[in-house]
Order: C-alpha cells, then sequence, then structure tokens
C-alpha cells in the first residue's frame, strides 16, 4: 500500500478531536445545548461514514439507511428496559446486519438499479411491517421509550464514531477492502481473479448497516416517544445520501466535512425557516448533483492538486458513482 | 362461490387499473428517457391534491379537472426534464452514471416536491367523496367512483397505445427506448423526444393521482412513495421497458392488492414487496421482458 | 494427461447459436490457439470455460473434474486465470495492488497482505517487464503495459490453466514479438495456455495446435501446418 502518512493527514489530529470529544462536558454543562447538538452531528457523521463505506467503493446506491436506523430504534426501544445499554445497543446493530446482510445476498447479484429500487422500498416495508405489527399484536402504535440523560447518549455516539472510523480505516488497509475496491472498478474481473463478489458486497452492506443500527439503537435514547412513522423516517434515507454527496467518498474526512456543514446548516435553518428547510435540502441536492457531482471533496481536491501529477492517494474511488 | 370470484376479479381490477396508468408513466421514464424517477409518486400526490383542491375550493369536478391538469403536469414534466435531467444527460460519462445521477436528483425532486406539497396543503389527512353511489355490477356492488376509475384508465391507456403505434412522434419513442443514440443518428430529436417521454410520466402520475382521489382515500403530502414503489413493481413484474407488461403487471398487482387487503388490511404493501423480492430472485426480467 | 476437456459445449443467445455442439480438449503444457473470424464463439467458449456464463448443455472439465456452473470465483481457485478482450484491469489501483489482488484471493489465497505476499508480487511483474512501475496507477500505463499487468495478474493466482483473449490486439510489430517471448515464458512456468488470436504469426509460431471456429461451430483442429492447408478454413477466412 501507499504510505500511510498523507492517507491520515494526522493521527494527532484525530486524537486531538478525542480528547476534545471527550472532554467537552468539562467545558459545557453536561445537559446544553452545545452537547445535544454535538450529538447530533456525530448522528449525521456516522449515517454519512456508514453509508460511504459501502456505498463509496462499489458504486451501489443504497436508499436504505432509514431502515437500518429504524430497526435499532425499534431494537432499543423494546429491548433497553431489560438488558443493559451498551447490549441493546449491540443488538441493534446486529438486527441491522443481519436485515442489510440478507437483503444484500438477494438483491446485490442484480444490476445496480435493481438494488437501489429494493432498497428505497425496504424502509417502506419495514414501516408497514412494524406498524401492521403494532396495530395487530401490540394494540397501540407507537410505543414510550425509556430516555437517557444527553450526556449519556452524547458519549455513546462518540464511540460510534470512533469504531466507525476504525471499521473504515481496518477495510481500507485489509485485504477485504482491497477486494471491495477491485469490485468497484471492474465486478467481472474480480470475480475471475477469485474475489468472492457477491459476499464481499453483502458483508460490507452489513457492516455499512450495522453501524447505522448502532445509531439509531442510541439517539432512541434521546426521545421519550417513538413510532414507525418518526423511527423510519425518509429522512433518515435522504440526509446520508445529501452528505456524502456533498462531501465526496474518496476519503475519509469528505464525508465527515459533509455531515457536519449539514448538521450544522440544519440546526440553523430550523430555527429561522422551519418549514422550508426540508425544501431547501432538496433544492440542494438537485443543484450538487448537476453542478459538483464529485461533492467538495472534488473542488478540495482539485485545487490541492493543481500543479501536481502522480497517483492519487485515494480510499475509496471517488470518481466512480 | 361465483359472484365472491367475480367480486375479487373486478376489485382488483378497479385497483388495478390505476397501478397499470401509473406505472405505465413510470415504465415511460425509465424505459426511455432512462431515468428512475423515485419522485413519481410524488407527482400522485400531487394530482390527487390538485383534484381535492379544484373540487372543494371551485366545486370542479374531478373528470373536468383531467383536462385541466393533464397539459399542465405534461408540461412540468417537459420542462422538469429540460432543466435537470438533460444537462445530466450530456455531463455524465457513461449510461450507468447517468442513471445514479439521475437517480440522486429524483430523490432530491421528491424532497422538493413533497416539501412544497407539505407547505401548501399542510400535514393533515384530507379528502373528499365524489360519485360515491353504488353500482351492481354482475352482482357485486362497487362504488361508482370506481368504475369511472376504471374506465377511465382504461380510456387513456389505449390512447396512449394507439398514440405509440400509430403517429410519428409514437414511432420515434418506441425507436428511442431501443436505442436513444441509434434514433438520434437516424434524425430523431432525441431530447425532444425523451422530455415528451418525461411529460407524458408526470402527466399519466399526475392523472392517475386525480383518478385515485376520487375514490376516497386519504390524501396526504406523504403519500406519494407507496405509489411509486407500486409503479417500480409493476414494472418489473411486466418486463422493463415493456408498456404492455406495465399494463398487465398493473392489473395482477391490483388483484393481489385487493385479494390482500380483503383478508388482511394494511398487509398489502408486504405483499407486494414479497413479489418483488420473488420477482427479482427468480426472473429480474419481468413476464414478458427479455 | 487432458488438462481441460470440452464436449458438446451449446449456448445460445435469444435464437442465436453462440457456440454449437463444441468439442476439444487441452493437453497440460500445451499452448493452444483458437481462430475464427469474428462472432465465431471464441470468447464464448472462454466465457463458458471460466465461468462467467452458463452453458445449455454440453461438459467442461478441469483436470478431470467437471466445472459447468461454477461460479468464476471458484473456477479461479481451482486453477483457471482469464485476460479479457478489452483489457480489465483495476484502473484506479496500482499496478502492484493490482498484482497483489490475484495473489491474495487466487489459488494461493494469502490471508494478509504480507511481505512475501509483496516479494511474489515483486517476482511476477519482474517476470511480465514492468518492475519498474510497480507504483504506477493502472489508468496511466500505455496499453502492452496494461496487457501485461492483466497477464501478471492472472499469473498472481497461480493457475495451471491461463487463458488469453487477442493479448496481441492493438499492439506494434515489436510489441508483439515481446508478447511472443513472454506467452513462451509463461509456459516454460508450467502454465498451459489457450490463445484467442487474430495476430496470425503468432498464432503460426507459438501454437502446438489451433482450434478453428466458426459461426460457433469447430470447423477444423490440428498442427498450425495442417489447419493453414485445411480448405474449409482458407474457404472460410477468404469469404469473409
Amino acid at each position: 500500500m501507499k504510505s500511510t502518512g498523507k492517507r491520515y493527514r494526522s493521527p494527532i489530529l484525530l486524537i486531538a478531536l478525542l480528547v476534545l470529544l471527550v472532554g467537552l462536558p468539562a467545558y459545557v454543562s453536561s445537559s446544553s445545548y452545545t452537547v445535544i447538538l454535538v450529538t447530533n452531528i456525530l448522528m449525521y457523521v456516522v449515517m454519512a461514514l456508514s453509508w460511504a463505506i459501502f456505498s463509496g467503493p462499489t458504486g451501489y446506491i443504497s436508499l436504505a439507511p432509514a431502515a437500518f436506523f429504524g430497526v435499532g430504534v425499534y431494537a432499543s426501544a423494546i429491548l433497553s428496559e431489560s438488558l443493559p445499554l451498551p447490549l441493546v445497543i449491540l443488538i441493534g446493530g446486529l438486527a441491522s446486519f443481519v436485515l442489510a446482510y440478507l437483503v444484500g445476498s438477494a438483491t446485490l447479484r442484480l444490476r445496480g438499479m435493481y438494488f437501489t429500487m429494493f432498497t428505497f422500498g425496504l424502509v417502506e416495508l419495514v414501516r408497514n411491517l412494524v406498524h401492521w405489527w403494532e396495530v395487530n399484536i401490540t394494540g397501540t402504535v407507537g410505543r414510550l421509550v425509556v430516555s437517557e440523560e444527553p450526556i449519556t447518549v452524547f458519549y455513546g455516539m462518540v464511540v460510534i464514531f470512533f469504531a466507525v472510523l476504525l471499521g473504515s480505516y481496518l477495510i481500507t488497509r485489509s485485504r477485504f477492502g482491497l477486494a471491495l475496491r477491485s469490485i468497484g472498478e471492474s465486478e467481472e474481473a474480480a470475480a475471475h481473479t477469485g474475489v468472492n463478489v457477491n459476499r464481499v458486497k453483502a458483508v460490507t452492506f452489513g457492516v455499512s448497516a450495522f453501524f447505522m443500527g448502532l445509531t439509531g439503537a442510541t439517539m432512541c435514547m434521546r426521545w421519550s416517544y417513538i413510532d414507525p412513522t418518526t423511527a423510519f423516517s425518509i429522512q433518515y434515507s435522504f440526509m446520508p445520501v445529501l452528505m456524502a454527496i456533498f462531501g465526496g467518498m474518496g476519503h475519509l474526512y469528505a464525508p465527515v466535512l459533509g455531515a457536519t456543514i449539514f448538521s450544522l446548516l440544519e440546526e440553523l435553518l430550523t430555527t429561522k425557516f422551519p418549514y422550508y428547510y426540508m425544501l431547501i435540502f432538496g433544492l440542494t441536492m438537485l443543484i450538487v448533483i448537476v453542478f459538483m457531482p464529485y461533492g467538495l471533496e472534488g473542488v478540495i481536491e482539485k485545487w490541492r492538486k493543481r500543479g501536481k501529477g502522480g497517483p492519487e492517494d485515494v480510499a475509496y474511488d471517488a470518481e466512480k458513482r | 362461490m361465483i359472484v365472491r370470484f367475480l367480486d375479487i376479479a373486478i376489485g382488483g381490477l378497479l385497483t388495478g387499473g390505476i397501478y397499470a396508468l401509473i406505472a405505465v408513466g413510470f415504465g415511460l421514464q425509465y424505459g426511455v428517457a432512462r431515468v428512475l424517477n423515485i419522485a413519481h409518486g410524488e407527482f400522485i400526490m400531487l394530482g390527487a391534491f390538485c383534484a381535492w383542491t379544484f373540487f372543494t375550493k371551485a366545486g370542479i369536478t374531478p373528470l373536468v379537472s383531467m383536462v385541466i391538469c393533464a397539459p399542465f403536469f405534461f408540461a412540468v414534466g417537459f420542462v422538469i426534464y429540460r432543466i435537470l435531467y438533460k444537462p445530466l444527460r450530456t455531463s455524465s460519462e457513461s449510461a450507468a452514471v447517468f442513471e445514479g445521477n439521475s437517480m440522486l436528483a429524483s430523490f432530491g425532486l421528491l424532497f422538493v416536491v413533497q416539501n412544497i406539497a407539505l407547505l401548501i396543503w399542510g400535514a393533515p389527512v384530507k379528502g373528499y367523496t365524489y360519485l360515491a353511489f353504488p353500482i351492481n355490477v354482475l352482482g357485486a356492488v362497487f362504488s361508482a367512483n370506481r368504475i369511472v376509475t376504471l374506465i377511465a384508465s382504461v380510456i387513456l391507456g389505449s390512447a396512449f397505445y394507439v398514440f405509440l403505434m400509430g403517429t410519428r412522434t409514437g414511432k420515434a419513442i418506441r425507436a428511442a427506448a431501443q436505442d436513444a443514440d441509434a434514433a438520434e443518428l437516424m434524425g430523431v430529436r432525441i431530447n425532444r423526444v425523451l422530455a415528451l417521454c418525461f411529460g407524458f410520466g408526470t402527466m399519466m402520475a399526475a392523472l392517475g393521482g386525480l383518478l385515485l382521489s376520487m375514490t376516497s382515500i386519504m390524501l396526504s403530502p406523504v403519500m406519494g412513495m407507496q405509489y411509486t414503489l407500486i409503479a417500480i413493481i409493476v414494472v418489473v413484474l411486466g418486463g422493463l421497458g415493456n408498456i404492455k407488461g406495465s399494463f398487465i403487471g398493473g392489473f395482477i398487482l391490483g388483484l393481489v392488492g385487493y385479494v390482500v387487503s380483503s383478508v388482511q388490511p394494511g398487509l398489502s404493501m408486504v405483499a407486494y414487496y414479497v413479489i418483488f423480492l420473488f420477482l427479482l430472485l427468480v426472473r429480474p426480467t419481468g413476464l414478458l421482458g427479455k | 494427461m487432458n488438462i481441460l476437456e470440452v464436449e458438446g459445449l451449446n449456448k445460445h443467445f435469444g435464437g442465436l447459436a453462440a457456440t454449437s455442439a463444441v468439442d476439444f480438449h487441452v493437453e497440460a503444457g500445451e499452448i493452444v490457439g483458437l481462430i475464427g473470424p469474428n462472432g465465431a464463439g471464441k470468447t464464448t467458449v472462454f466465457n463458458l470455460v471460466s465461468g462467467a456464463i452458463l452453458p445449455d448443455s454440453g461438459v467442461v472439465r478441469f483436470k478431470g473434474t467437471s466445472i459447468a456452473g461454477l461460479k468464476p470465483h471458484q473456477i479461479a481457485r481451482m486453477g483457471i486465470a482469464r485476460t479479457f478482450q478489452s483489457v480489465k484491469i483495476f484502473s484506479k489501483m496500482s499496478v502492484s495492488e493490482n498484482v497483489l489482488l490475484g495473489h491474495l484471493f487466487g489459488r494461493a489465497k494469502g490471508s494478509v497482505i504480507s511481505d512475501p505476499a509483496r516479494g511474489e508480487t515483486e517476482e511476477i511483474l519482474d517476470f511480465v517487464g514492468l518492475a519498474g512501475l510497480k507504483e504506477a496507477r493502472a489508468m496511466d500505463l500505455i496499453l502492452a503495459n496494461q496487457k501485461r499487468l492483466e497477464v501478471a495478474r492472472a499469473l498472481a493466482t497461480h493457475p495451471d490453466l491461463l487463458l488469453l483473449d487477442e493479448l496481441m490486439a492493438g499492439l506494434t510489430p515489436t510489441e508483439v514479438a515481446k508478447a511472443m517471448e513472454l506467452v513462451k515464458s509463461i509456459r516454460e512456468r508450467g502454465v498451459t495456455i489457450v490463445m484467442i488470436e487474430h495476430v496470425m504469426k503468432a498464432i503460426m509460431s507459438i501454437c502446438d495446435r489451433i482450434i478453428v471456429l466458426h459461426h460457433g461451430e469447430k470447423i477444423a483442429e490440428g498442427t498450425p501446418q495442417e489447419v493453414v492447408q485445411n480448405r474449409t478454413v482458407i474457404e472460410v477466412y477468404l469469404g469473409e
């Protein structure tokens, strides 16, 4: 592999970030607005990074994040009274992994568009199922959940954030990551070189969903009531995709950047234009797709490489989508 | 026993008629213009809300609204294609890249349209009733408005089929469906044809929504997505790029939906999805596809 | 010993017979040429052997074991490697990464990106003549080198049988000569080769045997001298 120095511009930066995040409650009150805001930002960052783990290298566009997030939410809602918190969150992640692996095994053998169509429907499907279950079996739609202190949720998200970063990094460095990138370039050549293409795709899709499930399970603790419509809101599919597309998916920083910018933007707009901000985001997606298909990262990388030549130091395949 | 069977058959047809209509529109956009328009359902929703607005605010009946809405939504679709998808088609390096980008653009469009609707009409559910008196068809009783929707769907579908087969523009569309670049080389003004297809697709979606609204369903700005899914499943069921297939697939799915709804309401989407999964696993080319 | 046996191989696409009852065998250590006019079904045969597509009927045996119906990655791990007519390298990965992939997922199935793995990668790159371009990005190479890279990647999977699809296409005469040398030295390493080619000079000089296909059927088989004098073959080629 190429020199490690550039791929993580500074491990120092990361450690600094870790210290900052862990120590945050030292400078602000532990239930303050800042903690809640950062928790929200971390949620979107993790969702965007998770989405990019799969859709970045393979080029398959998944519209299912909301399904996996919602599964995590419901796992947490159902289990949080009977099991310890970390276990509940883990189960949320695992349930999403299993769902994604099954869906992926079935549909990733097909052309990309069939997969996308199926993932689009998956959100509606799971929501319908949960709704039906609640109407016919549980008796009431929606349920009350045990909420936790904002600071607990905050630390939960910090851990998950670093887990995703670590996961991304390990995948990239491993032979699994090499296989993943080769699939993104030419599935046929990868298969003929001995890569079990369908399995690699399904596992990666599962890993991506795992982190989304963890996130859903954790964020559920910020709420006191959930129902299928809020848990499986299409927003949880749209925002990560928008953020990853806007930010870019080549280097690790790109989705993080996109997610941070948009979470802050959302925070800003909900107060000033509460009814218009989703509309603005929809328009942003259109503008980004038409004018900035490689995202902010594309712009940044072009600026960085001006005048320089040489091989690109890329974790994912930024130019293939 | 026969009455029961007929009851199901006709009920399924009534549901299926609209499914067929919206599927044909979706199929045009995906089969010809190669745009996976996941915002399709949003135009169905808009058509429904237009009908509601015209009826409850101005007393204009849905059938008259159709005449107003058809050209309007055709124009909307045409313009959207020109300003959104045509630049993408030019800038995308390959067909695969265009497919991905146009799908993402449609995703953005979904949010734009849905939120515009939310702003105009608000979140609370609405509905109206029109032609709700019962009619006896071969022993089974159905609401008149549902029969009207079936008749309208069949008329619209047939008219479009005649248009496709009989006119020069129709031939151009069929050529573009086979191979857009080849058609362009043979003199077809491809951008205009693709925009036309998109316009027809949007128009049919809106008309479908309009007809749907007549049957007293609950209208809400978030109702679109399930219809997009139905359109997708029908098109895959009938075979991508196959107009006749979309029509037949629509009726089949409508039948399934009606049966499942009578037995276990709330699970019809799940049933559709199971069919979808089955199709993808066993025969992704659909019933009539190659 | 026959390393590859194909019997009654049939494949239709729509109404068209891509291959019709094709029979042939390849002995270990041979270099066999597969020729025929465009559309004769040559690449289809490769696709059927490598597992890229499934035959309608027929038998494919590799080292005595039936492989029809297996997936490409399974066949690759059994010891059949191939190159493609339109060079399918991993463009945005480096030259060494391309070859490393073959080493990690091919028959040797290395489990870790380790130093021995890198060592072997270097040896193969040396062998095909790409030693100085280890870190170059695959898409930046000239065509001749991209083809070498594809061969290197295939060799890294430790195949017993190598299928080369139009290796010489698009190469200058000098490059063709070098490629011919490469093919011969691959055989010396113990790999059996079947090659689809249109460059007659190459076929004639390095192949032990030639199989001729036309419209999906085998119309001739034999040594280069025999095939060149075969009346049917002459008609087919002059008639095209």
